[in-house]
This record gives C-alpha cells, structure tokens and sequence, in this order.
C-alpha cells in the first residue's frame, strides 16, 4: 500500500488525527492540571500536557522534514523495516533495566540496614518496592518484549510493520506511562494491587498504548509475507492480548474525583484477591513467559543457527501452557478465606503446568543440538541457553511451591522472593540480555564491541544470581521453620522479631548478590554503548533464512 | 498425520489464531472467579462486621499509601501456629468491604489481620515514629511525617460515596456525616459522638495520636489499626453455623 504519486506534500490522515488529538488531548490536561484536586494529579496532568505538546511538534518536525511520500513499503524487492521504534525501544529496555536494578539494590539494603530508609515519605521501602518490580517487569521487561516483537513480527513475515506514526506511539506511549506510574509511586499514588499498582488514569492510558500495541501487531501479522506464522508469534499473539484481557479484569475502579488520583477497586475482599491474583499470577504467565518464550523461539535458533527442535512440541507447548496457566493463580492464595474449591483447582493446574513448561524447556535447549560447541564460543548463546535452564529450574520450583503443604511453609517468607528472582534474573534477565546482545548488533548494523565483556557480564551476574536465590532459599525456610517452631512444652519457640533478626546476615548476602547483576548489567550497557557510537560497521543483516517451524 | 495439518488453520490465520488463544485463556478465569460472586458459601453472613468510620477510612488509605501490605499480612491462616501467635484464622466476611483487599502475600513484618487492640495507641504513636525505639531488631522504616501531616478531611463524603457505589452499604446518613463523624473520633468530647457511635456500632472514640488541634495521619493510622480485627465477636461466632 504505497501512497500514491502526488505533487505537493500533504499530511496524512495519521499524521492529522495524532497532531490534533494529542494537541485536544493537551489542552484537556492543562484543564485538569489547573482543576486537579491533589499535587500527584496536578504533577501528572502537567506532564501529559508538556508530553502531548511535545509529541505534536515531532509530528510537525518529522512532517516538515520528510519528503512527499511515506517510506516504501519495499525497497528493491525487499521489506523495508521499520527499525526505528524497536531502536528506541531497545535503548529504553536497557535504560529502564539498570534504573530497576538499582532501586532493586536499595530495597535489598534497606532490609538489611533500615536506616537507609531515611524515614522521607519518598524513600521508604513501601513506595520503592513498587517502583522496583514495575521497572524491572514493566519497563525494563516491557520494553525488551516491545522491542524484540516488533522486530521478530516484522522479519518473520517478511513485511515492514503496520502503521505509520502507530508504532511510534506504542513505543512513546508506553513509556510515558511507566513515567507516570514510576512517579506515582514515589508520591505514594497506589492503589495496592501488586504488579498493578497505577491509579485509574495510568491504566486508561495504557489501555489505548496497549490495543494499539495490539493493532500495530495483528495488522503486520496480516499483511505477512509469508504463508506459515512463525511460532514465536504466536507467543507474541498470546502475550499481549491475553495482557489485555487481565488488566481491564483486574483494573476496574471508580475514581473518587475524575480530578484526583484516589480510586476505589470495583471488587472486593475475597472476589478482589481472586481477581488480583488471575491477574498477578498470568502476569508472570504471559508477560514475564509466553512474551519470553516467544524471545527463546527466535533468538537462541537464529544464534544457534539450527531450525526449532520441535515444530510439534511448539503447537503442544503453546496450546498447553496458554490453557493451563490461567488456572494458576489461587495458589497464591492457599489456606486463606478463599473457598477450598478454587485454592485445589489452583494447586491441581499448577502441578500440570510444570508438563508443558519443561516440553518448552526442553524444546529450547535440544535447539542446540548439533551446535553445543558453540557455548564454548559464544558467550551471548551461554547467555541465552542458561536463560532457559533457569526457566527449567523455576517452572519446577514453582509446582513443588504449589503443593498446599509446601506452601503453608513457604508463602509469606522470603523463599517466595528468591524463586521469582530465579524466574526473573536467571530466565528473563538473562534471555532478554542475550536478545539484546544479538538485537543491537543487528539493528546498528555494527559488530558487537567485545566478546570478552559478555563473558564477564555472564559471570558475574550467574554468581549474583546463585548468591542471591541461595540466600533467599535458606532465609525462606529458616523463616517459615522458625515460625513454626515449639517447644517441647507445646510454646511457640520464637517471637516473630527473632526470626526478623535471624535474616539479616542472608539480607546481605542477597544485596551481595544483586549488586552483582547490578554490575554485569552495567558492564552490559557498556558494551553496547560502544557497540552503536564505536563499533566496527558489519554488512546489513540478511532478511533472516529462518523458515517457518515445520 | 491429519490432526497435525489441522493445526495450519491456525498457523496461516491470524484471525483464526487470536480468537483460539481468547477462547483458551477464558476457561480457567471463568471456572474460577464467575461461581465466587453467586455461591452463598464464598462469604457467610457474619455479625459485626461493618463498613469503616471515615476516619478509619482514611487511615487504610494511608496504609494502602504507605504500601504497609508489601511487608504485613491480613490473612491468618487456619494453622495452629498462626492462630496461636495472631489469633482466629481470619474469615472471609472480615474484608468483605476492603476495596481494595489487603490480605498481602509477604511478612517482612508479623501480620496484622488482628493487631487491634493488642497494643495502646502510645506504643504505636511510638512505634510508627521510630519502630526502634521499641523493638531495637525492626527492619520497618519509621514515618515520622505522619504526626506532622493534618489529614485531608475535604473530600470524606466523597470517598463514603465511591465505596457505596462499589458495592459498600454506607447509608444515607453515613455519607451525608462523614466529616463530622470523622472529627467527633477522635475527640471524646464532642457533641457528635452518641450520633456517631450509633452509625457505627462499638467504634473506638479517643484522640488516638495524644496530640491536640486537627486530626492527623498518624490519628487516622492508628484507628485503622486498631479496629482491624476487632468487629467479629469470637466468644459468640459459631463457625458450623454455615455449614450446609
């Protein structure tokens, strides 16, 4: 669909729609901004209207500065990507990763030494352990999953992505709202459900980000090139629509005043927890795995360059786990006021779950069949392989804490804590590492600056991992043992304050270890720092020889 | 094989594809979540339990502000170590009117479904100020701000009014006397109090912070915490009543 030949330049329908609504959009906010009833609220709609004053002028500017037609289609027979949102999207994800690591290091010594809370509204551990696990899983994560999916849809199907100036503003969009969420929390602008922290007015934002996310994404899918859809786009497919559909279940509120940041959750008590946690366990389901696992299906066999293991096993795999993984979430709720019924059906699918989880395992890791060599050598495919042993490891650990018994000892305590960091450093840290390692190489067109710094980056994070899911495994079932504990005439052992007491050296071993990822995460944007500005040129990428999964 | 090829449907469209994965995901959530608003035994019908005072409204708000839930439960658990440190294992009915719910899923901190009346307001004032000055161990941030902050009462109607709207059964003349309601809390000697205490049947009435002048946040925390698990009377609850 190229634009047809005309003398002078006008602006298209995109362009026209996005400037004047975004600039309505701005005024809109200048209103509620002058109206607004509390200073988060009033700080907020500042923002949306400094941002939407902004955005209209890159509108005009790009207007301006572009010739009289939009970029081809194809260039000489060939797609022509769009690379330039998957770019931004790309930096973003490595910004946003070394910001959420380090409020993650801060949180970790806060516990170890409450001092460092500096009793400020701001600074205490209640409003930085939100702003820690949205970095890391929304912006960080986010924008890699963002980055890489606009990329993989694109090569996969052989066309350039769907939309104009839509790309650009899911990228853009998307992470003006972890501006305003991450600020919001700071000011204490909460409404307290984990991992779905952002008041009313940042979720009605990102609903328009995310549908068009949605959009931008189908539309390529069917504009495609190709006859088969590649199987990691349908992980993508499953990822945001799923996404979708649990943060409008989980997310509906009634403001208090459409000028104020305060609203009251549509559900309640018992009916609240059980949305909460369909929502917050699927979250890990389909953002933190489908989205990933769609990263594994590309990535490791493009660096390994060996077709999928198993096209078979795919189509079982995803069928199988996108079923069973909403089943999940009353595990987090064993043993409280949720009926048995649903606490058993919750346990039940979470022990399945562990089968299609390992059928994906495995079909990462046999990828490398005929190319293990090649983890001698390349420390970018060790990255991404190792990735997806964590995954195995994880997606064992988190059946087993499913077991009602296991987890009348676990939940509450920090063994929680160290088998989503087992999740979230070994598998999503380290496969998102190892897809921007090969991503910006191949969208700078540029070599990789150094080798040498992967492998210290693997190496260091690995050992801050192990240092810091060892820690918390052993404080975990200290915890849960010490609170248990009797005597042998029938007293509870300890007072809760000695079991406080007894984690702190673990506390700093786990802040050990997280300064660790810490560091290798910096070595990281080093490397592809120098990568993009100092980087030896290398030729274009190919279009990808990657057949479809058959 | 033919099942395989079956599969291609989906492979080669999208639309296809997308309405597959919508109909798969939708199963789990709809067998799980639907039966708890319409099965009678999901929440038994409990006496005492009411809706907040305003003022202990506003101190949940605070403590949902703070993000108290990240480190303190509300959730005690049927098991004979928690009932012994925290009391009875909490019921369903306990947090029926919690918008959000606060049950937690982590005790950094002791849980606090039942820490109402455990210890007096001076041990809080205390203790929320600088948690160790009392308990040399604690790990808890002190939030010494609270006692400085009057709380924002301008909008108190307004909040008994979204939570009615959401499903909470504040009457008529709870909402239209919020504000006086929450001022005649904490503050034994006015007029409002008999009126209020018949709204909301046994509410602590106290200046809970010890402080004169205009209620604070810290006021606010307090009552909220104080109250918390109180509303159930366990001498009288009769857990085979609901049993069917």
């Amino acid at each position: 669909m190229t634009s047809p030949p005309s003398v002078s330049k006008s602006m298209t329908m995109g362009e026209a729609g996005l400037a004047s609504g975004l600039g309505v959009f701005a005024y809109v906010c200048l209103f509620a901004a002058a109206m607004g009833h509390d200073t988060a609220f009033t700080f907020h709609a500042s923002l949306a209207t400094a941002a939407s004053l902004i955005a209209v002028a890159a509108i005009l500017n790009r207007y301006f500065a572009r010739p009289t037609g939009l970029p081809p289609q194809e260039i000489g027979g060939r797609p022509n990507y769009n690379l330039g949102p998957v770019k931004f999207a790309s930096a973003m994800g490595m910004f946003w990763g070394i910001a959420g690591f380090t409020v993650g290091l801060i949180i970790a010594l806060q516990l170890a030494w409450p001092v460092l809370n500096f009793d400020l509204p701001w600074t205490t551990f209640g409003r930085l352990r939100p702003l820690h696990t949205s970095a890391v899983v929304f912006a960080f994560g986010g924008n890699v999953l963002i980055a890489t999916s606009f990329y993989v849809v694109q090569k996969t199907c052989r066309t350039r992505l769907a939309g104009d100036l839509a790309p650009w503003f899911v990228v853009v969009g998307y992470n003006f709202f972890i501006l305003i969420a991450g600020t919001g929390y700071l000011l204490g602008v909460t409404q307290s459900k984990e991992y779905a922290e952002p008041e009313w007015y940042a979720d009605l934002w990102l609903t328009i980000v995310w549908v068009t996310y949605l959009l931008v994404f189908l539309l390529t899918l069917v504009k495609r090139k190709e006859p088969h859809i590649f199987v990691a786009n349908w992980f993508y497919l499953a990822f945001i629509i799923t996404i979708a559909v649990l943060h409008l279940g989980n997310n509906p509120a009634l403001p208090v005043s459409f000028l104020g940041s305060k609203s009251y959750i549509a559900w309640g008590g018992v009916q609240d927890a059980m949305f909460q946690w369909w929502y917050g366990h699927n979250a890990v389901g389909f953002f933190l795995t489908a989205g990933f696992l769609a990263i594994m299906y590309y990535f490791i066999p493009k660096r390994a360059e060996r077709p999928v293991y198993s096209y078979r096993l795919s189509i079982i795999h995803f069928w199988a786990l996108i079923f069973l993984y909403i089943w999940a979430g009353p595990h987090h709720l064993h043993y409280t006021a949720l009926p048995d019924w649903a606490q058993t059906l919750g346990m039940t699918f979470s022990i399945m779950l562990w089968m299609p989880s390992w059928g994906g395992m495995i079909n990462g890791l046999m990828t490398l069949s005929g190319a293990w060599d090649k983890l001698r050598t390349d420390p970018v495919l060790r990255m991404l392989v190792v990735s997806v042993a964590f995954y195995g490891m994880a997606t064992f650990e988190g059946p087993m804490m499913s077991i009602k018994v296991v987890n009348s000892l676990s939940h509450y305590t920090d063994w929680t804590i160290g088998h989503v960091h087992s999740g979230a450093l070994g598998w999503v840290g380290f496969v998102s590492f190892g897809a921007l390692y090969c991503l910006v190489p191949w969208l700078w067109s540029r070599q990789l600056y150094s080798l040498k710094l992967v492998n210290w980056h693997f190496w260091i994070s690995t050992i801050g991992i192990v240092l810091y899911i060892s820690a918390m495994w052993v404080s975990g079932i200290l915890q849960g043992l010490m609170w248990r504990a009797y005597t042998a005439l029938g007293f509870l052992e300890y007072s809760f304050i000695e079991s406080v007491e007894a984690m702190h050296p673990f506390y700093i071993i786990r802040a050990a270890g997280g300064a660790l990822f810490l560091i290798g995460a910096l070595i990281m944007a080093f490397n592809l720092w120098m990568t993009v500005n100092a980087g030896e040129a290398r030729e274009a990428e190919g279009a990808g020889v990657l057949q479809p999964a058959e | 094989m033919s099942l395989w090829n079956r599969h291609k449907i989906f492979e080669k469209n999208s639309i296809v594809l997308i309405v597959g994965i919508l109909l798969v995901i939708a199963i789990g959530g709809l067998v799980e979540i639907t039966p708890l608003f319409y099965l009678k035994s999901t929440i038994e019908v409990v006496d005492g339990v009411r809706p907040y005072t305003p003022l202990e409204l506003a101190g949940r708000n605070i403590y949902v502000r703070e993000g108290c839930y990240l480190c303190h439960s509300q959730m005690i658990r049927p098991l004979r170590d928690e009932v012994e440190r925290y009391g009875h294992y909490s019921l369903a009915a306990e947090s029926m009117y919690d918008h959000p719910f606060q049950w937690g899923s982590k005790r950094t901190g002791p849980d606090l479904a039942r820490v109402g009346g455990k210890y007096s307001d001076d041990w809080h004032v205390t203790h929320l100020i600088d948690p160790r000055a009392i308990v040399p161990q604690s790990v808890m941030p002190g939030y010494p701000a609270l006692a400085r902050t009057e709380l924002d009462t301008s909008d108190i109607a307004a909040h008994l009014r979204t939570n009615r709207a959401v499903g909470v059964p504040y009457s008529d003349a709870q909402i239209a006397n919020a504000a006086a309601d929450l001022k005649a809390q904490v503050d034994p000697d006015n007029s409002g109090v008999e009126a209020f205490q018949k709204r909301y049947p046994k509410a602590l009435v106290r200046n809970f912070d010890g402080r004169g002048g205009n209620p604070t946040e810290l006021d606010a925390l307090i009552a909220y915490l104080q109250m918390l698990g109180t509303l159930v009377d366990f001498k009288l609850y009769n857990e085979k009543a609901n049993l069917r």
